[in-house]
């Protein structure tokens, strides 16, 4: 569904995606681990067409991103901090996502619900607290039943309740055969959704593997312990 | 009509009176129902001081020459016309009046100046109450002497300068009244040249195609509530002293080349009491020396008075300077003329002792005047913000505007209305 | 790309400083007018205005405008939009309110007092400065990522359109003074969109005549119907090259 063939980015001296090329199909729910500022959340803006490449290309379905914007409409994003207009209230950033995407889309307010933004529905965004705009984000990310979600560190600032929701429908829409790709410095929140893991280190890609197929090699069922088994074995 | 009756009566009362004197002046009656038809025939049976009355009607007379001292009244305005081929009424004799006629459609030539009205040298002539139409030009005053040019409308249409002649024109004359003339649409609305110890008072001249006053060489002449507006190119006088002008106005003369008032070549000369506004330049001089100007308004200029650097002499005095663009523009340093005493409304210094005499000196050329002096084109950035900031910090700390162009007490109030 | 325009021009409504323009621009218009004896001089105070603080406040409020929807950009890039369509949303949303604004708050006092071509060149030059000195803002927030650095750059360019640029052309006038630069300077004037507003608007007040033998060329060029369609499509260029290279620019942006 995304394929990305050797993409090189960088901001000025640092590079930030070195040569990554990734397939993702549908039904997969695939990890993107790594340390901090390995490229995660750029290359996840890359496919977004947030960050534009500097050489290689990324297909959504075929097509080139760069020149089919449209792609998006298929994508739901949750980002990694939810910067909204500080002036708009949860209601008008609902109400004018939903104008911008257009009336077609089945609209899957389950976690607008879960999350009871109902009764937060007049509040200003800046005065909104880390994990409520999260919880906004995870809302927008999942309201238009998009076929695949893009979620950049979906659970951080989420306390533990919402953070189970959110992995409930995470789980929920994998069973609908969705292509989800959650990108997390955490591994072991990981450890029940994951179909695949990619990670990456320095803006390269060191391995994608199939989750079943690291976890014989290592030995190992905990992700996070097999991804550590991995490191010290290269 | 009835006032035309009592002032027939009041008149044959005075002819009545008069004609006692004079016992053998007679009056001829000229109309269609009259004793005479055309003027030229009365005049012929006409002698010295007899009086012509002339009817309404048409008259066309060709070139009407009057060589006799006679007193020529029209009543109701009767139409002289020159069927633009001759002078309409040529004065050849001393003590005429011509009184109320309508002069229209003189001759236009190149070669001869066709007057409406035009005298030769004689004096004690009167032109008055008449109203002159189309003509070349005017009223043509030649060797002129005591002669007396009063209440007459002045106009043409001409709209090239080589078409048309001058409204009032005066050559080589002497005590002259030019009084209470409307003059319109000439070349020059009143023109002198080599007239002396003349009176130009309460004329209205408008609207002229270059000059609405123009002399040279008219030595000793005063201009008095005179009003010059609208005219292509404003007043020019050159070439002259003794020149006293008060009271007159000089308005809306604005255009590439116009001047409120240019005095070139003037000396000895007072200038008083005189309204300027909304002219491109005031007063523009250039090579004049010793005039005193005092009392004058200079309102709504582009340059309120532009004093070039060959002028000396200059007394400007208990003058108001108020709205004009640049107040006073100069092309060079100015040692030598006098400034004191005026009120110019971009004075920003104050009053400490309060004795309405502002306590700093005021410099009323700006920076920017003296840069477009030099550098003409400069003037594309007028009214930009880097010329006023200049022109601000000029003020502040001055170092290129001259130093000792200045108002050592200007006023802080305005003393004119 | 109508939605978004819709909502930037609510946001800007609902921001409180062009609200506070439009008051100020009427209120000191309507000052001017009422409080100089003579209109002329209202109109000379007015001429400031539009070309001095029009393209202050325009530059220095799209600047920190755009940089604070950074947010708002980065949400709706993320979203199935074109990004031309968002630039072009978000341009349209700051002209049409500052125009607006300078339309209501200037634009009404001259109707009233000055509704002469005076007037009319007045509002239209004080709209297409509005207008560009926004493409010119939006130029430079797109090229510069830091905030601090962005507004100064806007400031940096007021001051040139404003001050520098006249102060270079007298510098080039005093060093060519030897030379007929009369000509050149109609071409010149077309390098800087506030002068040629300024001449724009002072050839309808008729102040050529004083302006001498430069007023003469400036009007032989700028009084004739092709001068001065050439003028306007020179103020159109101005909009339409700043907004054309920062398009461009954001089109490869990295968010």
């Amino acid at each position: 569904m995304i394929i990305a063939t050797n993409v090189t980015k960088s901001f000025g001296k640092l590079k930030a995606l070195d040569d990554v090329s990734v397939t993702c199909n549908k039904g997969e729910c695939i990890a993107l681990v790594g340390p901090n500022g390995s490229g995660k959340t750029t290359l996840v803006k890359t496919i977004l067409g947030m960050v534009v490449q500097d050489s290689g290309f990324i297909t959504f379905n075929g097509n080139n991103i760069l020149h089919h914007w449209k792609y998006r409409d298929q994508i739901g994003y949750m980002p990694q901090t939810g910067r909204y207009p500080d002036n708009m209230t949860i209601g008008h950033v609902i109400d004018m996502m939903k104008d911008i995407r257009g009336k077609e889309a089945i609209l899957d307010e389950e976690l607008f619900a879960s999350f009871d933004l109902q009764s937060l529905l007049n509040k200003r965004m800046r005065t909104l607290s880390g994990g409520t705009r999260q919880k906004v984000s995870a809302t927008l990310a999942f309201l238009f039943s998009p076929a695949v979600l893009i979620l950049d560190e979906p659970t951080a600032g989420l306390d533990p309740v919402a953070s189970e929701i959110l992995k409930e429908k995470i789980r929920k829409e994998k069973k609908k055969g969705k292509l989800v790709l959650i990108t997390s410095h955490i591994l072991s929140e990981l450890d029940d959704l994951v179909t695949q893991v990619i990670y990456m280190q320095d803006g390269k890609m060191l391995f994608h593997k199939n989750i079943d197929e690291l976890r014989s090699e290592t030995g190992e069922e905990k992700l996070n312990r097999a991804i550590a088994h991995f490191m010290t074995k290269n | 009509m009835e006032t035309t009756v009592s002032m027939r009566t009041i008149f044959m009362i005075w002819l009545f009176l008069s004609g006692s004197l004079l016992a053998h002046a007679k009056i001829l009656h000229v109309g269609i129902h009259q004793q005479f038809i055309t003027i030229q025939a009365a005049l012929s049976s006409a002698s010295n001081g007899d009086t012509i009355w002339v009817e309404a009607g048409n008259y066309h007379e060709k070139n009407l020459l009057i060589n006799k001292s006679i007193y020529l009244k029209g009543f109701g305005y009767p139409v002289l016309d020159g069927e633009k081929k001759y002078e309409v009424i040529s004065v050849k004799a001393n003590g005429v009046t011509i009184d109320g006629f309508k002069v229209i459609h003189s001759g236009v030539s190149s070669i001869e100046d066709y007057g409406g009205i035009k005298l030769y040298d004689c004096s004690g002539v009167t032109v008055q109450n008449n109203i002159l139409e189309d003509n070349f030009f005017g009223v043509y005053v030649l060797h002129g002497n005591h002669c007396t040019i009063r209440n007459n409308r002045v106009s043409a249409y001409s709209v090239e300068e080589q078409q048309s002649g001058n409204g009032i024109h005066c050559w080589k004359s002497d005590s002259l009244s030019i009084i209470g003339n409307t003059i319109s649409g000439h070349r020059d609305g009143i023109y002198f040249e080599f007239v002396t110890n003349s009176i130009i008072w309460r004329n209205n001249s408008f609207k002229n195609l270059r000059y609405g006053l123009h002399f040279m060489f008219s030595q000793n002449n005063t201009y008095v509530s005179n009003i010059f507006n609208n005219n292509g190119a404003g007043v020019a006088v050159m070439y002259s002293h003794g020149v006293k002008m008060f009271n007159n106005y000089f308005i809306e003369n604005w255009g590439d080349a116009a001047y409120g008032l240019l005095l070139k070549e003037i000396s000895d000369s007072y200038i008083g009491g005189n309204h300027f506004e909304k002219n491109t330049t005031g007063i523009y001089m250039e090579g004049a020396s010793r005039i005193n100007m005092e009392k004058n308004l200079f309102k709504d200029n582009g340059w309120g008075l532009k004093i070039q650097a060959s002028c000396m002499d200059i007394t400007l005095s208990k003058s108001d300077f108020i709205g004009n663009t640049f107040d006073v523009g100069t092309n060079g340093s100015l040692v030598l003329n006098n400034f004191n005493g005026n009120y110019w409304d971009k004075y920003e210094g104050y009053d400490l002792n309060r004795d309405a005499i502002g306590d700093i000196p005021y410099r009323p050329v700006s920076l920017y005047s003296m840069i477009v002096e030099k550098n003409p084109p400069a003037m594309m950035l007028f009214r930009s913000f880097i010329t006023s900031l200049m022109d601000k910090t000029e003020k502040i700390i001055p170092s290129i505007t001259p130093e000792n162009l200045k108002d050592e007490h200007p006023m802080m109030k305005r003393q004119l209305n | 790309m109508k939605k978004i325009i819709k909502y930037v021009m609510t946001d800007i409504l609902r921001n409180r400083i062009v609200l506070i323009y439009t008051v100020f621009l009427f209120i000191t218009s309507l000052s001017m007018f009422s409080l100089e004896d003579n209109v002329n001089k209202g109109l000379l105070s007015l001429l400031n205005i539009i070309l001095i603080i029009v393209p202050l406040v325009s530059i220095i409020f799209s600047t920190i405008y755009v940089y604070n929807s950074a947010e708002f950009i980065e949400l709706l890039v993320s979203q199935p939009l074109r990004r031309k369509s968002i630039w072009l949303s978000l341009f349209t949303g700051l002209a049409s309110s500052l125009a607006l604004a300078f339309l209501v708050g200037t634009g009404i006092p001259v109707l009233i007092y000055q509704a002469n071509n005076i007037g009319f060149m007045m509002i239209a030059m004080g709209i297409l400065l509005s207008i560009i000195f926004v493409a010119i803002a939006m130029l430079a927030a797109v090229k510069m990522r830091d905030k601090a650095k962005g507004i100064g750059a806007a400031i940096l360019l007021w001051l040139y359109f404003t001050l520098l640029f006249d102060g270079l052309v007298l510098f080039l006038l005093f060093q060519f003074a030897d030379y007929p630069l009369e000509k050149p300077m109609v071409g010149v004037t077309a390098l800087n969109p506030v002068d040629l507003g300024r001449i724009l608007i002072l050839l309808q007040m008729d102040v050529s005549a004083m302006m001498g033998y430069t007023g003469a060329v400036f009007k032989d060029f700028f009084g004739t119907y092709t001068g001065v369609m050439v003028s306007f499509v020179a103020m159109f260029m101005w909009i339409l090259f700043p907004l054309w290279s920062s398009t461009r620019k954001f089109n490869r942006k990295d968010l």
